[in-house]
């Protein structure tokens, strides 16, 4: 599963990322790896806590600092280790190499610099030869790149100046502006209504095609990775339980958590007013979490109450077994589709 | 545009009166500008809005950021003191009592926010916030209130021990549920939910829907349920009103609004909702542009200018007409938002 490969433009490889809280260290991401195909989208789906941002933090080395640490694993970006990188390869490889496209627009950008500004200093940055004019009129254009009207006049305005949906549009335009080979996108379309996550779904993948970038979205919400990815990666609590293909995951979904969620996205052709199913209990917390299957207690499995009183939740870590070629999912029985 | 819902003759059998009966309505704020800070423009955020809910009915409100359905909610429980219009609920006239008129009947309309972490006082536990409707209405001795607690508790799925903790020792979907329990707390006949399931994961999304549906059961409640994602209206509602810049643009039963959109904009909508199957890739329909601003919005048929059906400048400063296509299915009939309008005038 994690042997490098040519066709990978990045590789992740038993990340583990923790946090320093009052309360003693907290693991986030534990022991996580997948690949990302050149060109292809891959899809980093859970709820919230599962590890998903925290998992593209790592891979940015954007942890919060000095709380959030990498202790362990490597992020291969066309074979280079990022979790062993320099500061100053970082800065080369973030927004040239991995663009990052946040949830909250407004947040994302400076509310008191023109949005002008803001683009142009991602090319300043990066080419040191470029003059300011040359900037402002590649900033102007990779605008109208992602479909921002009239934007010799937007690219003088302010944030506030801008609805939401052309935020975010500005947002996509600082990370593509580099062309980088990978977009990284933490729930990019959460914040906005569905017509325009509708429009900015539609630029993503156009520019996808043009630019032939890979992507890594994260979301919690199922109908966006169907429409948009190629892989799916499930994550439950800091761990992947299952991935594989977009119609392994949607057509033969094996985890029971994978399950619960796609039973319980409510879906315009259900019937009005039936019941709708749902996963019992909730989330653990970080300071609870056991070594085993951690879906385990809220699993419909007949013998997921046994295990969980078993040694083995307490001391055995699952590993992923593939089922299919490229399926994988956890191997233990209680938290399996049965 | 003369919207005429509210007028419509009521389906046979249902002799019985609407609960809630919203005419015209009309929420219109000042919008200061200049040195003087002198109301310059004017925010139409409701504008001439017509709905009825009968009871133990549920009607969806569904729109996109800005058009004015929160705003619509809070018109009903006084939270903004409407414009012009009125607002009967059971045979009364909210908009014309005063505040302490008023007070009796807000026992019977409740609310449930969207953010039940803002929405609950941080520094009360949950015993404090379910006792706290009891005491502003003078019902009850500390002991029955200690029992209504308890029960309230149980209803909402939560532990006895829940009360005694505060709400920040809970997750959003359990903090969600003190929230119900504080809106079914005085026998409520009608609960606005804005946005109650928007801020939560899809499993517990789902969890709380059942216990709203539960709920409307066993206490035979309405709901005004306002949400933007219309997948999780068309679940719960019985009937479905679309918003669209202060105005409904089409409303209906729930299930001839989805499988028989006429307005070109809640086809948009319903063609946005992102499909969680991969073989059906949606055809989207991808509206031109953004919503225009509710201060001075657009003359005429405020869609007509990001719709994709032709309609000449002139057309599209004519307001469209609110007509009824199918039984009980009112529709703003214009050259920009129903193919072949004119079939239907």
């Amino acid at each position: 599963m994690t042997s490098r490969d040519d066709s990978d433009i990045l590789l992740v490889r038993d990340l583990v990322t923790a946090f320093d809280t009052d309360e003693g260290q907290l693991t986030a991401v534990d022991g996580v790896s997948f690949r990302v195909k050149r060109g292809k989208t891959l899809g980093i789906v859970g709820e919230s806590g599962c590890g998903k941002s925290v998992t593209a933090l790592s891979i940015m080395r954007l942890l919060p600092y000095p709380m959030g640490k990498i202790l362990n694993g490597e992020v291969l970006f066309e074979g280079r280790d990022l979790v062993a990188a320099p500061a100053d390869a970082l800065y080369r490889i973030r927004g040239a190499g991995i663009g990052m496209i946040f949830q909250e627009p407004m947040t994302a950008l400076n509310p008191v610099h023109r949005i002008g500004e803001q683009l142009s200093e991602v090319y300043q940055l990066h080419h040191k030869s470029i003059s300011r004019k040359e900037a402002w009129d590649r900033s102007v254009d990779m605008l109208s790149k992602v479909g921002i009207p009239s934007p010799e006049i937007r690219v003088g305005e302010y944030p506030h100046q801008l609805s939401g949906g052309m935020r975010q549009r500005v947002v996509i335009a600082m990370a593509l502006a580099l062309e980088p080979k990978l977009v990284i996108a933490d729930e990019p379309t959460t914040a906005l209504d569905v017509t325009i996550q509708a429009q900015i779904l539609e630029l993503m993948q156009s520019l996808q095609r043009r630019m032939r970038m890979s992507i890594i979205m994260i979301t919690h919400n199922l109908g966006v990775i169907a429409e948009t990815c190629d892989e799916v990666v499930v994550m439950y609590a800091g761990r992947i339980v299952e991935m594989g293909s977009v119609y392994q995951i949607f057509e033969n979904p094996q985890h029971l958590y994978t399950c619960g969620l796609l039973n319980s996205i409510p879906r315009l052709e259900n019937p009005r007013k039936s019941r709708m199913q749902t996963i019992r209990g909730f989330v653990p917390g970080l300071r609870e979490l056991p070594v085993g299957a951690r879906f385990a207690p809220r699993s419909p499995h007949p013998e997921a109450r046994s295990y969980v009183d078993s040694d083995r939740y307490r001391t055995v870590r699952p590993d992923l077994v593939e089922i299919e070629d490229g399926h994988w999912v956890e191997d233990e029985p209680c938290v399996r589709v049965f | 545009m003369p919207n005429t819902e509210a007028a419509r003759p009521l389906p046979q059998g249902a002799s019985n009166a609407p609960l809630l009966e919203i005419k015209n309505l009309k929420m219109h704020f000042p919008v200061k500008g200049g040195v003087l800070m002198r109301a310059k423009k004017v925010c139409k955020a409701v504008d001439d809005v017509s709905l009825s809910i009968q009871p133990g009915e549920t009607l969806g409100l569904v729109g996109e950021s800005g058009c004015g359905k929160s705003t619509l909610g809070n018109c009903v429980v006084r939270l903004n003191h409407p414009t012009a219009g009125s607002v009967n609920f059971n045979g009364i006239e909210l908009t014309r009592l005063s505040r302490k008129a008023l007070k009796p009947y807000r026992k019977d309309i409740q609310m449930i926010f969207q953010d039940p972490a803002e929405s609950l006082n941080a520094r009360h536990s949950v015993r404090e916030i379910l006792e706290e409707p009891f005491i502003l209405h003078h019902i009850g001795e500390a002991d029955f209130r200690r029992k209504k607690v308890h029960e309230l508790l149980e209803k909402v799925g939560l532990p006895s021990s829940a009360a005694d903790r505060f709400p920040f020792e809970f997750s959003g979907g359990q903090r969600q549920r003190i929230g119900i329990a504080r809106a079914i707390a005085l026998n409520p006949k009608l609960i606005i939910c804005d946005e109650p399931v928007s801020a939560l994961d899809v499993s517990v999304q789902s969890q709380v829907l059942n216990l709203l549906l539960d709920l409307q059961k066993s206490m035979d409640l309405s709901y005004l349920f306002i949400a933007h994602d219309l997948a999780v209206v068309k679940h719960i509602s019985d009937r479905i009103a679309i918003m669209y810049l202060g105005k409904i643009v089409e409303s209906g039963p729930a299930d001839s609004i989805y499988r028989h959109p006429y307005h070109a904009y809640t086809k948009a909508l319903i063609s946005a909702i992102p499909i969680p199957d991969p073989r059906k890739k949606s055809e989207r329909i991808i509206l031109k542009g953004d919503v225009p601003s509710p201060i001075d919005p657009p003359v005429g048929c405020a869609f007509a200018r990001r719709s994709w059906m032709p309609c000449t400048e002139a057309e599209a400063r004519q307001p469209g007409v609110f007509k009824e296509v199918r039984p009980g299915h009112w529709v703003e009939l214009h050259p920009a938002t129903v193919e072949n309008y004119k079939d239907f005038l």
